[in-house]
């Protein structure tokens, strides 16, 4: 069959996934955690599996399962908030190291992206023989190895986006599998449909109705069937996913439409002051990862989620777009109190989350800043800082309104037995309520000890913090507990300027130790 | 009560008061539409403690009385009425309304329960209303929509003898406009802070008759409220409002006192342009303004987004200059300006600009100014 014009005649598109990516910084920084399962996300009751580790999965614990059930199923496992921070900069690490190789680097999410090698200027690459992507590919992988400090990636190579992220699946964990132009169809045909972007759980049972199983026989469906079964555009596209045409590009720096929060409780929140409270602190967080990125936003919607799991959303439109938390903050509490005049807050409510999207690159000048310098200026706004115990993430959500990082999604909530009001240095004074939501010891979180140096949460709970003091660097560390209101324990921050931390794998086999998180 | 009036004079009055009607009112007899029947006519009166509406018309009044009923309603049965004479009467707690063979019963509410209206202020001054009107339109172009800030919710007048100031901020744009005027006392000295969305309407519902009236206490008197009352299709329509409480802040001092560059456009040939560049990039976009060699180039979009570009003549006085706002208040500024030729004079790129009309040779400047601070590029 001649090929159609435009498609690709080498394997030159590589996808590479980190393995197991929360998991797995995890388990790189917390050395005694390295071979056992660990399972990323919310550690209470409502909470969502983030990520399994391999060892985890084993015990058929997977992504977005609730807690509670990988709990019945892996009560051995170490259960962690996430470390959103960690995993941000080892995205960089690995996102950097891609534009090194190719300037069309599309990342899907942090642990995500494509490649387009026919635009690499590598040496390593003097063609684009099948052998030649597959040794570079092999480099590439070993470099991200090294640069992670342990980090392990899958990858793909294919003619096309579709093939080489089916591809990179195919031999996961650590795995690399190149398919060779002309065998794609091949390499399809006895895949279920579901491989398909797109083939959902909806289309495929259409599909199924329609004799249609795997790719072959999805394949043997005519257009005109397919169109009427799923819809023209839809119809379309599976046509030629089915035999292997995918000539999209490989896009560089997707346009990011919208930056938001959320966080999920693990009480029901009914004092509207203190969800207005959390919005207001959720918009500090969304402003200041917009300013970070230059960014402003014209739309700013709330999300909340009531106790009968109802999702109600509101937006408002600005006049023009912004970047302060005080301004999201205000127009945030205003959607609020809207909406607790149709809506029965009262009953409860179980998720909160603000949003910024109709992105801009520019903000509307104040006439007033010349008059005064003025106060609440977004550069005199008390630093953002979203405690992790609020179990908010802040999220960058792209171009086709996926999450950039979808095992984000289902956000770390709060834990079930919040210390009482934290009197550390963290503790926002001026917000008393919400310190009875905000639990200033997640499990997994980074510490410092002033004698003891820096370790982890490994639990807390009834005014006692539990820390294993060992870091990427150090072998595994003993185990000390503390008082919840201990001056010399301090919560770790990463400096955002900070370089990439040191990348020398620890020495030293995991030791054995009791499952973190105590429960 | 019993009464009998033309249909149109009755529709007109009931809908001007209706304008007033609480769309959610906090206490069930502020839906409410008060009509007093007597010597003189009638008198219909709506209120929902900020803001009162009280329009006069005459009427064959047969029984005098007072009802009050559903003021939505009854103005939504005096709009679709055939034109013929109507005849409303209070039969025990009901009112019928008869208007040709169309009849309607409608329910009374408690007339002890509805509040009293505020008193007008003693009048302090009169207006040509259509320039009264056109004023208020200028003015209320810059004022804020934002609850939040209720103070840049107002207009701010400012009465200095014959001439009035109206201003009105959103904290991004700035009005500045004047009027001539006719004060009782030709050294009046006063100024207050109207709700600009209740000065606009009101303003421009008084248009009918040639003046309309404004009554202003002097500060602290009053209860702090405006009255303006305008001759309308057979009466009177006056209206009163709650002043907003605050300080408007002093605005008169961000109006640069140099220009370095000034440049005159043909206000037409801009709209349009700011127009068709601002399509670009779902209207997030802001547009940039480039002065250069007789010509002024706009430019939206930017990056991975539409883009798009125009270049218009211009004018030019000064260096070069490019600077960029907000499309949808720069439109609003150039709509606000009655010249043909619009001046825009810059000092800063980073600073506001002033725009103006170009008053032709030998006509009196009506002095509208409109200041815009311009977009900052983030990154």
């Amino acid at each position: 069959m001649p090929l159609p014009l435009g498609r690709r005649t080498h394997a030159s598109v590589l996808h590479l996934d980190l393995d197991a990516f929360f998991a797995s910084v995890e388990q790189r920084d917390k050395p005694s955690l390295r071979g056992k399962p660990v399972i990323v996300g919310g550690t209470a009751g409502r909470g969502v599996v983030a990520t399994a580790s391999y060892e985890a999965r084993v015990y058929g614990v997977r992504s977005a399962m609730s807690t509670r059930e990988a709990r019945a199923r892996c009560p051995h496992a170490a259960y962690l908030r996430g470390r959103f921070d960690a995993y941000r900069e080892a995205s960089g690490i690995v996102m950097r190291l891609l534009r090194e190789v190719s300037p069309l680097v599309e990342p899907l999410s942090l642990d995500e992206a494509f490649v387009d090698l026919a635009a690499a200027d590598d040496p390593l690459l003097p063609d684009l023989e099948t052998e030649t992507v597959r040794a570079f590919a092999q480099v590439l992988r070993d470099r991200v190895h090294e640069a992670t400090g342990g980090l392990t990636a899958s990858v793909g190579l294919a003619t096309s986006k579709f093939v080489a992220k089916v591809a990179s699946d195919l031999d996961k964990p650590d795995g690399l599998r190149v398919v060779p132009p002309g065998t794609e169809q091949e390499l399809l045909r006895p895949m279920a449909v579901t491989v398909i972007p797109g083939v959902g759980p909806a289309t495929a049972e259409r599909l199924r109705r329609a004799g249609v199983r795997t790719v072959a026989d999805l394949e043997g469906l005519g257009l005109d069937e397919l169109v009427s079964q799923v819809g023209k555009a839809h119809g379309a596209v599976l046509h030629s996913l089915a035999r292997a045409r995918d000539e999209r590009p490989v896009v560089a720096e997707r346009e990011t439409k919208s930056v938001s929060a959320e966080g999920t409780y693990e009480t029901d929140i009914v004092d509207v002051g203190l969800m207005a409270g959390l919005l207001a602190r959720q918009a500090g967080g969304v402003a200041e990862r917009l300013r970070s990125a230059g960014l402003s936003g014209r739309t700013i919607t709330i999300k909340v989620r009531l106790a009968d799991f109802t999702t109600v959303n509101r937006s408002a439109t600005l006049p023009a777009p912004v970047d302060d938390g005080a301004t999201v903050a205000r127009v945030a509490k205003a959607l609020l109190t809207e909406l607790a005049t149709t809506a029965d807050l009262g009953g409860g409510v179980r998720l909160l989350g603000v949003g910024v999207s109709g992105l801009a690159d520019w903000v509307q000048e104040d006439l007033f800043s010349m008059l005064e310098p003025d106060p609440q200026g977004p550069d005199a706004q008390p630093a953002p800082v979203v405690p992790a115990g609020l179990g908010e993430t802040v999220e960058v959500t792209t171009d086709d309104g996926h999450p950039a990082d979808p095992t984000a999604d289902p956000t770390a909530d709060s834990t079930a037995d919040p210390v009482t009001a934290p009197t550390g240095s963290e503790a926002d004074p001026l917000d008393e309520p919400l310190a009875r939501f905000a639990d200033q010891w997640p499990a997994g979180a980074d510490v410092e000890h002033d004698e003891h140096g820096r370790g982890w949460v490994w639990g807390s709970g009834r005014g006692v913090v539990t820390v294993r003091f060992e870091t990427a660097s150090t072998p595994p560390g003993p185990v000390r507990s503390f008082k919840a209101d201990d001056p010399a324990l301090h919560p770790w921050r990463r400096s955002p300027a900070a370089e990439p931390p040191a990348a020398e794998p620890a020495a030293g086999p995991a030791a054995p130790g009791g499952s973190p998180d105590g429960r | 009560m019993k009464f009998r009036v033309e249909r149109d004079v009755l529709a007109d009055a009931v809908a001007w008061a209706a304008r007033s009607l609480p769309v959610r009112p906090s206490v069930p007899v502020l839906a409410g539409l008060l009509i007093q029947a007597g010597d003189e006519g009638l008198v219909l009166s709506t209120f929902d403690y900020e803001t009162s509406a009280r329009a006069t018309l005459a009427a064959e009044v047969t029984d005098d009385g007072t009802v009050l009923v559903s003021g939505r309603l009854l103005a939504d049965i005096t709009r679709s009425l055939p034109n013929k004479p109507v005849e409303m009467t209070l039969e025990g707690s009901r009112v019928s309304l008869v208007c040709g063979s169309a009849r309607f019963t409608l329910q009374t509410l408690p007339v002890e329960d509805y509040p009293t209206l505020p008193q007008m202020p003693t009048a302090t001054g009169t207006a040509r209303s259509d320039a009264f009107a056109h004023a208020v339109a200028q003015a209320v172009t810059a004022a804020g929509r934002d609850d939040m800030l209720p103070v840049l919710t107002g207009v701010r007048i400012e009465i200095d003898g014959s001439t009035i100031s109206l201003l009105a901020t959103d904290r991004f744009r700035l009005s500045q406009g004047e009027l001539e005027w006719s004060p009782n006392t030709p050294d009046e000295s006063l100024a207050a802070l109207i709700p600009a969305k209740v000065l606009a309407d009101t303003a421009k519902s008084l248009t009918a008759g040639s003046d309309v009236t404004i009554a202003l206490a002097a500060s602290g008197q009053g209860d702090g409220i405006i009255g303006f009352e305008g001759a309308a299709n057979g009466g009177t329509r006056r209206t009163t409002t709650r002043l907003l409480d605050g300080e408007f802040p002093k605005v008169r001092s961000l109006f640069p006192n140099e220009h370095l560059t000034i440049a005159k456009i043909e206000k037409a040939a801009l709209i349009e342009s700011v127009k068709r560049v601002s399509l670009v990039a779902e209207r997030n976009t802001a547009v940039q303004l480039a002065f250069s060699d007789g010509v002024l180039t706009l430019d939206a979009g930017s990056g991975d987004e539409a883009q798009a570009s125009e270049s218009i003549e211009a004018d030019i006085d000064g260096g070069d200059i490019v600077t960029g706002f907000n499309p949808q208040f720069l439109l609003d500024g150039l709509g606000a300006i009655d010249q043909s030729t619009v001046q825009l004079a810059f000092t800063q790129a980073s600073k506001p600009v002033v725009m103006s009309g170009v008053v032709p040779e030998g006509d009196d400047d009506p002095g509208f100014r409109y200041l815009l601070m311009p977009r900052r590029l983030l990154s």
